[in-house]
């Protein structure tokens, strides 16, 4: 028991300091105009999607081995469901803003 | 008496597994507000840049303010995974004194972004004003309202686990109200990616 709960606590305390410095580099960036240009844009959504995971593995204990099917296959639906609503909206109106100029 | 033992085993069984199932529902669930919150995004970036003619997100936004917000928000992720932990190992106070601490960090969240969104419509940046701040003050203040939400959950919770204990139900709800406040952080990273950093630059 003493050994599980040390082992989550040091998977907290990882998932922590990774999100920690996930997060302070894009501030870091974007604060003391590090970068300009379309770079800054790229390490936001990098460091963003890194973050991401870091919750879902470290905080959500998401484990390919362990969660149980459904809820990795629901996960995946709701993925595939946010790239096509999410993807072809911004596309259609990215496409009609660039016609409408 | 041996009867009684193989009857409470089998009700204990069969309450895991309908605990299990609420779980698996709960789940379920996340993943349709995860679609929800990013309907939402698509909305504000789309809509961003129109500002008609009114502030725009580079006059409105100060980073410090939204950093501050994000630190609190993480260190109250850390914290309820801190009552998860006690909760394991059955200190039923370390329990409560996480959760009144994430309680804490909760509502200091929610004092920030009120005291943002006061300073916003008071400057005359409401939401009537423009699309761009339609769709901020939609996406923004649906997670702060799933925040308040998550703070009621946890006011309920340490009450549950005061006066009912550790039960089994009440480490199931302990679980899922843990899945809802970690999946709300996640929420956030996509709203300080989307619409706070590229909003000042």
């Amino acid at each position: 028991m003493t050994h599980a709960s040390e082992r989550s606590l040091t998977t907290y305390l990882t998932g922590f300091v990774l999100a920690v410095i996930l997060t302070a580099i894009p501030f870091a960036l974007v604060w003391g105009e590090l970068l300009t240009g379309p770079a800054v844009y790229i390490v936001i959504a990098v460091a963003a999607v890194l973050q991401v995971l870091v919750h879902l593995v470290f905080f959500l204990h998401l484990d390919l081995k362990h969660t149980p099917g459904e809820n990795l296959f629901f996960l995946g639906f709701a993925a595939v469901l946010i790239f096509i609503m999410v993807g072809g909206s911004l596309w259609i109106m990215m496409d009609l803003h660039h016609r409408m100029m | 008496m041996g009867e009684m033992s193989v009857t409470s085993e089998l009700l204990e069984h069969e309450e895991k597994k309908s605990l299990d199932s609420r779980e698996f529902g709960f789940w379920i669930y996340l993943m349709t507000d995860a679609v929800i919150f990013a309907l939402l995004f698509a909305t504000y970036v789309v809509l961003a840049k129109n500002s008609a003619a009114g502030p725009t997100s580079k006059e409105l936004f100060d980073l410090g303010h939204t950093a501050g917000e994000t630190a609190l928000l993480l260190l109250s992720s850390l914290t309820f995974g801190m009552a998860t932990i006690s909760m394991s190992e059955d200190r039923l106070n370390r329990v409560v004194q996480w959760l009144i601490v994430t309680l804490v960090l909760g509502l200091g969240f929610l004092a920030m972004e009120l005291i943002e969104f006061h300073g916003m419509i008071a400057q005359g940046a409401g939401p009537e004003t423009s699309g761009f701040l339609s769709a901020f003050f939609t996406l923004v203040g649906t997670h702060g309202l799933h925040v308040t939400f998550g703070s009621i959950g946890i006011c309920v919770m340490i009450g549950q686990v005061l006066v009912k204990g550790l039960t089994l139900p009440v480490r199931s709800r302990l679980i899922r109200l843990g899945l809802f406040w970690h999946f709300l952080d996640i929420v956030w990273i996509g709203i300080f990616s989307v619409v706070y950093l590229p909003g000042v630059m």
